[in-house]
């Protein structure tokens, strides 16, 4: 059961080893603190998706399942979207559309396909928690890596002197691509 | 005129959806390992965010705002974008078997794009009129077309070069889309 939970962080990862959700990954990392707030975003439909998945696979013809997956994520999506726009407006603008993208992110339709439909409540929920902590620290790295080299802090505290001129390409679209790339690299070295 | 000439160099170049957006990047690594059938993948999403912009347009302002219900465009938006590429599939099918041959396993795969779902949420952010949306939703699937083409030439390049072993597939991937970018920042500033 404790295999569940722990498989999503290292072993399957959803960005370093399966290469799911880029999208999100690669847009919101300008900071860590984005990264934990897209994180937790995640984990959170991840989770409740995974348990209303568990729960009606009994009930879902086989033909529609993929659209009642999709149906079922959107509405967990949009109660992230409103609960976000409510109490953490400055958040909610930074990650902007990516929010309501949570939906087309491929890990949690994954998820749903390939563990929630065909396994019980309590494994589907453990799955949930496990790949979404997985994906939130990838996206905590990358975000710190680009805040720390783009802008020299990391949560808003400086880390340098004030004469270290920040590599500002690092929080500008190329930066993510390339240091994603490395951090996948290094992840495939120390595996192998 | 010169509007909607703008609106496109913009979508393809400036702001790029791939490159600088980070919209449909799992399409975008996953179909671009061949020049052809990244050029396949691009006719399809062409043709499937032009008609998403303008349906998703009409289902805004004809049925979310007179309802006052624009709290479910999440959820409607892509459910009728999974009707839309099935609607789309069957059509193909039924009037051309040689294009359903040619594009037939990427259609699918575009209710997942999430550059189809954000042109069509990007669209109602931007407040554009009905004929901007779609002139907008034709000139970002002609960017992402544009980017996909190019970094599959690229791809099929590096596939003959010697690469470390732990950067080879995804890592190396995402080190040249970074470069890629790099070049596309060029054009920053052609259009303000």
């Amino acid at each position: 059961m404790f295999k569940e939970l722990t498989k999503g962080i290292a072993k399957e990862n959803p960005i370093l080893v399966q290469v799911l959700g880029m999208c999100p990954t690669l847009a919101v990392t300008t900071a860590a603190i984005n990264g934990v707030a897209m994180g937790l975003a995640v984990i959170f439909v991840l989770t409740m998706s995974n348990l209303v998945i568990s729960l009606i696979r009994g009930f879902i013809p086989d033909k529609v399942r993929i659209p009642s997956f999709i149906v079922v994520i959107a509405s967990f999506v949009t109660i992230v979207d409103l609960v976000m726009h409510g109490y953490f407006i400055e958040l909610h603008h930074v990650l902007g559309i990516f929010i309501p993208l949570i939906v087309v992110n491929c890990i949690i339709l994954g998820r749903a396909e390939a563990f929630a439909s065909k396994n019980g409540v309590f494994a589907s929920i453990l799955d949930g928690i496990g790949m979404g902590i997985g994906f939130t620290l990838v996206l905590v790295l990358l975000g710190g890596v680009r805040e720390i080299l783009g802008n020299g802090t990391i949560f808003g505290y400086h880390l340098f002197p004030a004469s270290f001129k920040p590599v500002l390409v690092m929080i500008m679209p190329p930066g993510a691509f390339i240091a994603l790339g490395f951090i996948v690299g290094i992840f495939n070295k120390v595996r192998s | 005129m010169v509007g909607y000439i703008l609106l496109i160099i913009s979508a393809v170049l400036v702001n790029n959806f791939v490159l600088a957006r980070f919209l449909g990047i799992c399409p975008f690594l996953g179909v671009s390992k061949k020049v052809e059938t990244a050029l396949g993948m691009g006719m399809a999403v062409i043709f499937v965010m032009t008609m998403a912009s303008v349906i998703t347009w009409v289902i805004q302002y004809y049925v979310l705002v007179p309802f006052h219900i624009e709290y479910l465009q999440t959820v409607s938006f892509i459910l009728v974008i999974a009707t839309l590429v099935q609607f789309v599939e069957m059509v193909i099918q039924k009037t051309s078997p040689a294009l359903y041959q040619a594009l037939g396993i990427y259609l699918p795969l575009i209710t997942t794009n999430c550059a189809v779902l954000g042109v069509a949420l990007l669209n109602m952010q931007y407040m554009y009129s009905f004929m901007e949306a779609a002139v907008f939703g034709f000139g970002s699937s002609v960017g992402f077309t544009f980017a996909i083409v190019l970094f599959a030439g690229m791809r099929e390049r590096i596939e003959l070069a010697r690469i470390p072993r732990s950067l080879r597939g995804v890592p190396i991937a995402l080190i040249t889309a970074g470069i890629l970018s790099l070049a596309f920042m060029g054009f920053r500033g052609l259009v303000k």
